[in-house]
């Protein structure tokens, strides 16, 4: 996730944060995509939620008469309110900032400058929603209106939508992925992935390492993004690619592992190699990869 | 096999306890919320986020455990939102935001709110000259659904008929809750539509105040200006001023979108954002009140002088309430802002 050596579309979306402590954490903006994703779940549990209600009350008040009645009428008038109003204003109020949708799609909101998210920021970007969402979904929904009206209606209303359009897809067209209520607001909405963490893959190694030994110019055939790579095979454990990955370092190395099985010879030049490179990481050096020979 | 142990090994066998306690409690505070941890456990996560950003500097500069290094991350950016996140109480937050965020947001817009008022009042005006000259100008400023018999063609006695009939305490709370859902809605909308340069908020503002100014023709000219204003402004006081209110900060926002000034336009947007949000947010409230008054004050009460008092009194406190000189909140730096 924060390798940056990765992909040039995943370095283009991470932004750096100093925290008052003076470390720098690297975060990763949410796509367009995963933000639509979480846009679509969160419509969906809010309409659901109104036609569930709304059926549900629409039945009880057939039977029911007077005051019980009325203050049905209100409970639906309030809930509709409140469910198009606050449904996403109090998800982002918790601790994880983040609504139900967001929080599948691994999303939460956050303050661009980094200090507290505050309850005018979240009121400000959910309001925009008025603009950005509601406005554009009437629109689309009157629009087979307006055009059958015949006349300008169609044109008119073509033009509504090119003017809601550019707020709508204003996302696109800024790099941090901002929407009008993020400006507004002064908010972004980031990568939240939870990283589990895993067993340390030189555990393995140090058992067999004493089996095998590998001299210094065998150890320094690769650098660290050969390293890391390894460290994913190892992890993946897969039979095919182990064997494929030991017969190629092997060749490459020159070293001829007998009857050492793969994974064990893979697991100990892991920790050998990561012994050597760690080393001379302490003397400031890091070789980025195979190739690179300043260090 | 110990003497065969890497360094960044040793180094993460030392301090996992920490972070797997310290992922515990983040876990639990995100979970449910913050009030969930105990009074130690609040006071160990600061000091245990501390260790965790500082393994994470040596785990950076030392070990080439890709894992690592990413689980020290994600666990370091989710423990910084928790430890400098808002950690106020619900409580705390509404209370913060009656005593201060709402009046201080509304006073920093007080040159868009003279501006909102001024529209509304151009609106009013030029309706009330054009229904004058033909009363046909009512229709395009009054919505159909809202003139119930109020046209200019209404004899006084029906006019007079509604502005104090009383349906009965029946159904008011529906109708009090009708209103105040809709205006509440309309205020959010023109805040919003405030982004688009704040040319849509004008029109919204000019047309509320199109619509006042046709309704007073028609009242003013069969002699009934006086109890139309009795009628209007029991809540009109509270609900107008809302109006212009979110009007004003729509303007606000709009106003920093086009002319950002010395600071960059995403700036200026925020902090605009947040001192508009906060009003609009108090527009609410106030629509809420508002829709109290209309709904059970005006329909109980018929009184035009109890009435004119009311809205005298509302203007009073609301006045007070915003522009009144108070002294400065104590440790107003507040992060973030």
């Amino acid at each position: 996730m924060t390798d940056l050596s990765l992909n040039p579309a995943a370095r283009k979306r991470m932004r750096t944060l100093v925290t008052p402590e003076g470390v720098a954490l690297n975060l990763e903006l949410g796509t367009v995509g995963q933000r639509f994703g979480a846009l679509a779940l969160d419509m969906m549990i809010v309409i659901g939620t109104i036609v569930a209600v709304t059926i549900v009350l629409a039945i009880a008040s057939s039977r029911v008469e007077g005051p019980t009645a009325e203050l049905m009428q209100i409970v639906w008038l309030l809930g509709l309110f409140l469910l198009r109003n606050a449904y996403f204003l109090t998800f982002e109020m918790s601790a994880r900032a983040a609504t139900p949708g967001k929080r599948v799609m691994g999303l939460r909101v956050a303050s661009r400058n980094g200090g507290r998210l505050t309850f005018e920021a979240i009121f400000a970007r959910n309001a925009l929603r008025e603009l950005e969402l509601f406005l554009p979904l009437t629109l689309l929904a009157v629009g087979p209106f307006m055009a059958l009206d015949g006349g300008m209606g169609g044109w008119i209303w073509l033009l509504a939508v090119i003017w809601c359009g550019t707020f709508v897809l204003l996302p696109f067209f800024n790099a941090d992925k901002l929407r009008a209520g993020d400006m507004v607001a002064g908010t972004w909405v980031l990568r939240a992935p939870k990283q589990k963490l895993m067993r340390d893959m030189a555990d393995g190694g140090a058992v067999h390492r004493a089996d095998f030994a590998f001299t210094t110019a065998q150890l320094d055939a690769y650098g660290v993004r050969e390293l890391q790579v390894l460290e994913q095979v190892l992890r993946s454990n897969e039979r095919v690619t182990v064997r494929a990955v030991a017969d190629r370092i092997a060749r490459k190395i020159g070293y001829d592992r007998g009857q050492a099985s793969d994974l064990d010879f893979l697991s100990a030049y892991y920790h050998a190699i990561r012994e050597r490179m760690e080393a001379r990481l302490l003397m400031g050096k890091r070789r980025r990869d195979k190739f690179d020979r300043s260090a | 096999m110990s003497e065969l142990q890497l360094k960044s090994q040793r180094f993460r066998r030392e301090r996992e306890a920490d972070w797997r306690r310290l992922e515990a409690l983040v876990t639990k505070a995100e979970k449910r919320s913050a009030s969930a941890l105990s009074d130690t456990e609040i006071l160990a996560i600061p000091v245990l986020y501390r260790s965790t950003l500082s393994a994470l500097s040596v785990a950076r500069e030392t070990s080439l455990d890709r894992s690592l290094i990413d689980y020290l991350e994600s666990l370091s950016a989710r423990a910084y939102f928790f430890v400098y996140g808002a950690r106020s109480t619900p409580l705390e937050q509404i209370t913060s935001f009656f005593a201060h965020d709402w009046p201080a947001g509304v006073r920093s817009i007080w040159r868009e709110t003279l501006a909102a008022f001024a529209i509304t009042a151009l609106g009013a005006i030029v309706a009330y000259v054009l229904v004058g000259m033909d009363s046909e100008w009512f229709f395009s400023f009054v919505d159909a659904g809202l003139v119930q018999g109020r046209d200019p063609g209404a004899t006084e006695a029906a006019l007079r008929e509604t502005l104090y009939h009383t349906e009965g305490a029946d159904g008011l709370s529906g109708f009090a809750t009708m209103l105040f859902t809709h205006n509440a809605q309309i205020s959010i909308v023109a805040f919003a539509l405030g982004f688009a340069f704040g040319i849509p908020t004008i029109y919204v503002l000019l047309m509320n105040g199109a619509m006042l100014g046709a309704m007073v023709h028609v009242f003013v000219s069969k002699g009934l200006g006086f109890e139309f204003g009795g009628w209007l402004l029991i809540h009109g006081v509270t609900e107008l001023f809302a109006i212009i209110l979110a009007g004003a900060a729509g303007l606000r926002i709009g106003w920093a979108v086009a002319f950002p000034g010395r600071k960059t336009r995403l700036e200026a947007m925020s902090s605009a954002g947040k001192s508009a949000g906060a009003a609009t947010m108090g527009v609410v409230v106030m629509l809420m009140l508002a829709g109290l008054l209309e709904g059970f004050g005006r329909q109980l009460i018929t009184s035009d002088h109890i009435r004119y008092a009311i809205a005298a009194g509302s203007a009073v406190l609301w006045g007070l309430y915003f522009y009144a000189p108070r002294p400065a909140k104590i440790g107003s730096a507040r992060g973030g802002s």
